[in-house]
């Protein structure tokens, strides 16, 4: 049978982000594949760099709309150790109460998409109506349904008074009482499973060589959590399970994000009952010292990584985001070949990507005389090297091939 | 046809419920207190000490001086990303976010407040 090639996106209807899949078609079935992105660059991870601290909080935020407590808490975390301050322990818990809603919140979304791209319009619907229940939350603890800006250098900046953990308590159990109609639906009806099992096949040597993480690496067997393995803030406080499943395919991390839903709001009562007083911050100075810190955080959609390097201004050198997308998406051409081209939404979906926090391009423009020119690799090295050079920042030993 | 009715228990449920979406324009859903909407500016407040431009992420706000003691603040509503920053480093509550949420507009110049 002749092959013919087939371009996905960037501009697509089955695509919610700028990013442009490479599709080559054998009959109906991929026979290869190859992902492209950079076509949502922002160059947030240099403008952190001419910005302060502080600023850099709001900044990081909105790497992502939908993890923005994520990154900002990976950031925080990073300033933190280096200034060498300890958070009040009330304000690591209402990070952490955040950091819980908001994977309730990205979950249900996804949950929604799920639903959408297999044509399953009443999960999508029922999904996305529950979902405002948590974002009402949302609203009421922090003022904003995303972007919360809750997070600031040493703390947080809003108290949870005891009629909000009420309002959330109350929240929590009509949200439990729904996600346990879900988990009968995803587990019990028969349409789903045969709709979804073996679809995205990824197994688990291939989800560890391929370096994924998050849901994706769960579903496949592996039992890997920043908040169990590697705890920050209060999570060695409390009391939760690992999700992992062994369908090793798009059905298994529906499965895993259905049951860390149910996680998630055992964590959040464990959290309300434990929530102790005290102060909500703690000052941090405006000059850093020189040093340099990495974090990493459990985000909805895997682990974030943020690594900051200091210099003992109130700016920091250099500030590098790894988004959990960027770990997933190198699995993605690997998840697509052998399947069918209508199961490409949905395989694509399952990683619950979000382009936009990945992309990482550099397009360098002349300040003189407006033009943009093109660079190979090496000499985009070089570039920047002589760039960090005039910085005062000694690369001599990084070798320049 | 195993499943046949099974919606229906779901379908008599929401006979009868008032929908979830409200006619926007006419009918407003209201906003959390904490909500930070537009910026609002007291100028007999303000002693001018400019820190609320120095820690903005987006360069949205300029304080000038229009007499003595006396200020003016320059708001880029466009540019402002509504974190509230200002606001909570503000020593003498000059600066306060107000639940103003309807900001759209045709002329983006009319963002620059003067206030």
């Amino acid at each position: 049978m002749s092959k013919i090639m087939v371009p996905l996106g960037p501009q697509h209807p089955a695509l919610e982000e700028p990013e442009s899949f490479n599709l080559l078609l054998e009959g109906e079935r991929v026979a290869a594949s190859q992902v492209c992105i950079g076509y949502n660059h922002r160059g947030m991870e240099k403008a952190a760099e001419s910005r302060t601290y502080l600023q850099n909080v709001y900044l990081l935020e909105r790497i992502c709309g939908i993890c923005s407590h994520s990154h900002s808490t990976c950031y925080v975390q990073t300033v933190e150790d280096l200034a060498g301050v300890e958070v009040p322990q009330r304000a690591l818990y209402i990070r952490a109460l955040i950091g819980e809603l908001e994977r309730i919140h990205s979950h249900m979304l996804w949950l929604g998409i799920a639903g959408h791209e297999i044509g399953f319009m009443t999960l999508f619907m029922y999904a996305w109506k529950d979902r405002e229940i948590v974002m009402d939350i949302l609203e009421m603890l922090t003022g904003n349904r995303i972007n919360y800006g809750m997070n600031t250098l040493g703390g947080v900046r809003r108290d949870v008074t005891p009629e909000m953990a009420d309002k959330i308590r109350e929240a929590v159990g009509q949200l439990q009482e729904r996600t346990e109609y879900y988990s009968r639906v995803i587990l019990g009806e028969e349409t789903v499973y045969l709709r979804l099992s073996g679809v995205g096949k990824l197994s688990k040597a291939d989800a560890l060589r391929f370096d994924t993480t998050g849901p994706v690496l769960r579903a496949s067997g592996v039992g890997r959590d920043v908040r169990r393995d590697d705890p920050n803030g209060i999570y060695p406080n409390l009391d939760f399970q690992v999700i992992t499943d062994d369908h090793e395919d798009v059905y298994g991390r529906t499965v895993v994000r259905v049951k860390e839903l149910l996680e998630s709001y055992k964590i959040i009562r464990q959290i309300l009952d434990q929530l102790p007083d005290g102060p909500l911050t703690v000052k941090v100075p405006n000059r850093i010292p020189a040093g340099e810190c990495i974090s990493r955080y459990e985000a909805p959609r895997g682990e974030d990584i943020h690594y900051t390097r200091s210099n003992g201004t109130d700016k920091p050198d250099r500030v590098k985001v790894r988004a959990p997308t960027l770990a997933n998406s190198a699995a993605i051409a690997h998840m697509l070949d052998g399947g069918y081209l209508a199961d490409v939404p949905i395989v694509i979906a399952a990683i619950d990507p979000c382009f936009s926090c990945t992309d990482r391009m550099v397009r360098v423009t002349d300040a003189n005389s407006g033009q943009a020119q093109s660079m190979d690799w090496e000499s985009l090295r070089r570039y920047s090297a002589q760039w960090y050079r005039k910085q005062g920042m000694d690369f001599s030993r990084i070798p320049l091939r | 046809m195993k499943f046949f009715g099974k919606i229906a228990p779901d379908l008599l449920a929401m006979l009868g419920k008032k929908t979830d979406t409200v006619l926007y324009p006419q009918v407003k859903t209201p906003v959390s207190d904490r909500f930070r909407g537009a910026l609002k500016f007291n100028k007999e407040r303000c002693v001018g000490c400019k820190l609320c431009t120095r820690v903005c992420p987006a360069q949205a706000i300029t304080i000038e001086k229009v007499a003595d003691k006396e200020f003016k603040a320059i708001v880029h509503m466009d540019k402002c990303i509504f974190c509230g920053q200002c606001v909570e480093s503000c020593n003498k509550d000059a600066l306060e976010n107000t639940n103003n949420f309807e900001l759209a507009c045709s002329d983006k110049s009319s963002l620059d407040w003067e206030i």
